[in-house]
């Protein structure tokens, strides 16, 4: 009967789970979450490792981030390159403080184990490298959020717009980068600029 | 511990009044069409059964669910959540003024729109289930083909200011739905899957199919013209924009 009673209750506490996030009482010390920052976002991600990680966690980096999938042969591959080639012109003394992070598209296929061995096959599995999935809903207010698009056309394939995005420490959007293989010398300018502010 | 079951109950029946008192939902049945958009090769896309809501959310819904959720008023929504225009025909937070709170909420941004889906235990509907909904005439589950109702959309496309009638006054479709044409344009979950050509977006699938041919306008012309309109129009959303004109209504897989 209790148990009944405690279903019950834990029924009708997730009808109310719409209940706006509190923004855990930050401390002093911590700066609070902007307005145009994606810290604002709740959602929760797992990285490579099968590790479950809060966006938040990354607050206080520079962000560099590319939506991807796994599976896919066409622009992703060069999507990953134009990636590899703005690590490559990151400043080595300021590159602890930028992290590089592929986010799939397609959280069915890609679990945790499929992003780690993506990760070693693509030489990726290592800082500042983060691969990182959540699920469909997440994955799609994400992209909304940095204004991809995408949309699964069969089932190993999508359409997907080709954007790197470059976040600054409090989470805002500071700039993208939009094509494959297009001049990045903006963009790691960008990157470097910010990563120099610590 | 009677006690205890009772306070449970209430809760509940509690709930299903504040449930009662939401838009309610009709059961769309099961079916396969070919979207203008989105399919592979012209196939037939299978929406599966679903609930939508008959009418549009309203000012006065929205009031209620701003006075639940503070964090979304005009004052108080974040910046990355919408853009300045969000809820700017509002007078202030809590008050919409002296319009008809039947009237459908617009200048909504996607963000705000989607919590308050989740907060009545729904979603949005998905661009595929909207536009089968919205394929439909007073009769006919597939009336796109009709001359007729093609052209009622394209002369509302071309009317302004519809957001200021009231919900419910334009036809009662096939599925008992209300306003998926001729009052306002709806936000839809996945809205931002669409490719069109002519983005500035490199390396997409395109569609040849979605361009009109010149002079000739035969019924599937106006149809294909209609909803190219609307697949156009969200290609250009963001999340955070809101306009006088776009408002939504919520979905669900299973019945609220």
């Amino acid at each position: 009967m209790k148990k009944i009673i405690l279903a019950i209750f834990i029924i009708a506490l997730n009808l109310q789970s719409c209940k706006e996030p509190k923004t855990t009482a930050t401390t002093s010390k911590e700066k609070p979450i902007t307005d145009l920052s994606i810290y604002n976002l709740p959602s929760k991600w797992t990285n490579q490792e099968g590790k479950n990680i809060e966006l938040k966690s990354l607050k206080g980096k520079v962000l560099v981030m590319v939506m991807i999938y796994t599976s896919c042969k066409a622009a992703c591959p060069r999507l990953v390159a134009d990636m590899r080639a703005i690590e490559e012109k990151l400043d080595n003394e300021t590159k602890k403080n930028v992290k590089l992070i592929l986010v799939s598209i397609d959280p069915v296929t890609d679990t945790p184990q499929k992003l780690k061995s993506f990760a070693i096959a693509n030489k990726l599995n290592h800082d500042p490298w983060i691969l990182l999935r959540s699920t469909e809903e997440n994955t799609r207010e994400f992209a909304a959020i940095l204004a991809v698009n995408y949309k699964q056309i069969s089932p190993m394939e999508f359409s997907h717009s080709n954007i790197i995005s470059v976040f600054n420490p409090d989470g805002e959007l500071i700039y993208q980068q939009e094509g494959l293989a297009v001049n990045n010398e903006k963009t790691v300018e960008t990157i470097n600029q910010e990563a120099k502010k610590f | 511990m009677y006690k205890v079951i009772l306070i449970a109950i209430l809760f509940f029946i509690q709930k299903g009044f504040i449930n009662a008192q939401q838009n309610k939902m009709v059961q769309i049945q099961e079916g396969s069409f070919v979207p203008l958009y989105g399919s592979t090769d012209k196939k037939p896309v299978v929406v599966k059964t679903f609930f939508i809501d008959i009418y549009p959310i309203t000012n006065d819904d929205f009031l209620i669910f701003l006075k639940k959720n503070p964090g979304f008023s005009k004052s108080k929504i974040k910046g990355i959540f919408a853009d300045k225009s969000y809820l700017s025909y509002w007078e202030s937070d809590f008050d919409f003024g002296n319009i008809n709170p039947k009237t459908p909420v617009t200048s909504i941004s996607w963000f705000a729109a989607k919590k308050y889906c989740e907060c009545q235990g729904k979603r949005l509907p998905t661009i595929d289930e909207w536009e089968y909904v919205a394929m439909a005439d007073e009769k006919k589950i597939d009336a796109r083909s009709k001359t007729e109702f093609n052209k009622y959309i394209l002369s509302w496309y071309e009317k302004s200011k519809t957001y200021e009638n009231s919900i419910g006054k334009t036809f009662k479709n096939h599925w008992g739905v209300y306003d998926m044409h001729g009052l306002v344009w709806e936000w839809t979950a996945d809205y931002n899957s669409i490719f069109l050509s002519g983005e500035s977006r490199k390396d997409k699938s395109e569609d040849k199919n979605l361009f009109c041919g010149g002079a000739s306008v035969n019924a599937t012309d106006l149809m294909n013209y209609a909803a190219f309109m609307r697949y156009a129009f969200r290609s250009s959303l963001k999340a955070q924009y809101s306009t006088r004109n776009l408002g939504f209504r919520c979905a669900s897989t299973t019945r609220k």
